[in-house]
């Protein structure tokens, strides 16, 4: 009994300073970033490395948010996220409803086709879309980075509400058709107040989504000012404006979180960026 | 008599279902099963996004396959990058979800220390990380240096610049480790209980009855994994540009590249088309999966 005791309490042991140790890697290169964030620039590159700069470097915030317009690009980021996030809350939960609560000809099919569609690899897209969005003359707008969210908002996340949906009992829709509530009532009033969770879930991924995506927004934002231009770039001359900062804005907002020194690298990488939207 | 009303009815229901489908029917024909068909066929054709796409057949695919020895050394980077990133993450995901699932103090707090880089926006963390793989200041050696390692060159050098995106990667277990987690609490602990009366040893419990349990969830996220790896873009783009010498210039990159800049739209197609066929077995895969679950 005793050794056993003794045996539970060595595992304890292993078992937290493991995890104790792991958590500490993970949480270094964090901590790192912030202590750069505070340091001038001579003592970013010193060996050994200063853990607590003294004195902290608070300026450091305040010049990253002046070199350049910080807030806009902010909001810009900000605002693409939370349209695709209505978006897709809207459009998503309404076809879920439809695949999960109405019946129609062709319905587990087109659901079937839904979940194959789930996980084709963004390289088999990518140019066609773009090629759609040049001709519908949408590149350089935030058209192709929201209007696809309204289009219900991506198969994984209509997956998602389905099998939730299927599990709120048909009794309670039922209920509500006898007293004559349209099916957009029912939906609206019935399924949407009982399914907060997976709306909420559902809106995390999709701001996490919008937010780190790169691919699209690089493709359909950053470039093709030059062969674009000719047609209707002129046009959309402020737009286009507003996208080329939108990029930059996400590369320096990244980096002003560092400090004066890894900002001189972000503007580095930002003529860089330059370079190749001009080509 | 009450044939014809229940009749309409029900096309009024029905056409009440595609109402409320329709946003996803125009989705998935415009952004979905169009751009598909649409790679198909300008695979098959030389087209620079200004004049119409002219048909040359199987052009591009013979070039690919024999004149292009920059697409097979893609598609090796990303073979290199899926397998390593996947089996790693799978790895120490599933045993440290094995650790996390122990019931105990602070476990909630190390689940959220594991968790948190995952929800990190996604560009500053490769910037930090470029920091931290400095070959002379970076974290990483210095740290190698205090055992006396002479660190690699990592993002600089051929050799270390896929292992080090994906050590980055792992930064990102956390996804993993949730899924696991959740894998094991449908366990039933009857099954631990029954083999420790008959005096099995944790690590028996281990490979007897939590893999064999958990093989769904393995397979699940080795299938995920390996889908979403075959698209890494943003990491060479940001970090590496795709050099020192072609070792991260991943297939993705090289579509990018091809479409965008050198707007030889028709080959690159021909590129996405065949990593799609490459990829379809897992999607396939996937795709069952998912139908089981869909059908409870």
């Amino acid at each position: 009994m005793r050794s056993q005791k003794r045996m539970k309490l060595i595992r304890e042991i292993i078992l937290y300073t493991v995890l104790t140790l792991f958590s500490i890697i993970f949480l270094i290169p964090l901590f790192w970033m912030i202590s750069t964030s505070l340091k001038q620039e001579a003592q970013v590159m010193v060996v050994p490395i200063q853990w607590f700069p003294k004195p902290p470097q608070w300026r450091n915030y305040i010049d990253a948010v002046k070199a350049f317009p910080f807030f806009r690009y902010f909001w810009n980021t900000s605002f693409l996220a939370i349209l695709n996030v209505v978006g897709t809350l809207f459009s998503a939960s309404l076809v879920a409803y439809s695949f999960s609560k109405l019946r129609w000809k062709g319905r587990n099919q087109l659901f079937y086709i839904t979940i194959a569609t789930m996980f084709i690899p963004s390289q088999v897209l990518i140019i066609p879309t773009y090629l759609l969005f040049s001709k519908l003359g949408w590149v350089n707008t935030y058209l192709p980075l929201v209007v696809p969210a309204f289009c219900g908002g991506g198969a994984f996340n209509i997956f998602l509400l389905r099998q939730f949906f299927v599990s709120i009992p048909d009794e309670l829709l039922e209920a509500a058709r006898i007293d004559g509530a349209s099916e957009f009532r029912i939906y609206s009033q019935i399924m949407l107040p009982l399914s907060k969770p997976v709306l909420f879930t559902v809106s995390i991924f999709t701001l996490l989504f919008s937010w780190n995506d790169f691919f699209w927004t690089i493709t359909l934002l950053a470039r093709s000012r030059k062969m674009d231009s000719c047609s209707w770039a002129k046009k959309f001359s402020t737009t286009v404006y507003y996208h080329v900062e939108l990029i930059d804005g996400c590369i320096d907002t990244y980096c002003s979180s560092f400090n004066n020194n890894v900002f001189c690298i972000s503007k580095e990488h930002n003529e860089r960026f330059r370079f190749k939207w001009e080509w | 008599m009450p044939e014809k009303p229940k009749s309409s009815f029900w096309k009024r229901k029905s056409l009440v279902g595609y109402l409320f489908a329709a946003p996803w029917i125009i989705g998935l024909v415009c952004f979905i099963i169009g751009p598909i068909f649409a790679s198909f066929f300008l695979s098959f054709t030389t087209y620079d996004g200004i004049n119409p796409p002219k048909l040359i057949g199987f052009m591009n695919y013979k070039i690919l396959f024999t004149l292009d020895p920059s697409f097979l050394k893609a598609l090796g980077n990303t073979f290199y990058y899926m397998v390593g990133s996947v089996f790693l993450k799978v790895l120490l995901g599933l045993i440290f979800a094995v650790l996390l699932n122990n019931a105990g103090k602070f476990m909630g707090v190390f689940r959220t220390i594991f968790f948190l880089p995952v929800v990190l926006p996604a560009i500053p963390v490769m910037f930090l990380w470029m920091m931290l793989f400095n070959p002379s200041s970076g974290l990483i050696n210095q740290f190698l240096g205090v055992f006396g390692i002479n660190g690699p060159l990592w993002l600089n050098s051929p050799i270390w610049s896929k292992p080090a995106l994906i050590l980055m990667s792992l930064w990102g277990i956390g996804g993993i480790i949730v899924i696991f987690l959740a894998g094991l609490q449908g366990i039933p602990t009857e099954l631990y209980e029954a083999a420790e009366l008959d005096g099995a040893n944790k690590i028996q419990l281990f490979w007897k009855i939590t893999v064999p349990m958990l093989r769904p969830v393995i397979f699940f996220n080795v299938v995920t994994g390996l889908i979403g790896a075959s698209q890494v873009f943003a990491e060479a783009y940001v970090m590496t540009g795709g050099g020192p010498l072609e070792s991260t210039t991943f297939v993705n990159l090289m579509i990018y590249k091809l479409a965008f800049k050198d707007v030889q739209m028709g080959y690159a197609s021909a590129i996405s088309v065949v990593m799609f066929m490459i990829l379809v077995p897992l999607t396939i895969l996937l795709f069952r999966i998912y139908r089981k679950q869909a059908e409870f």
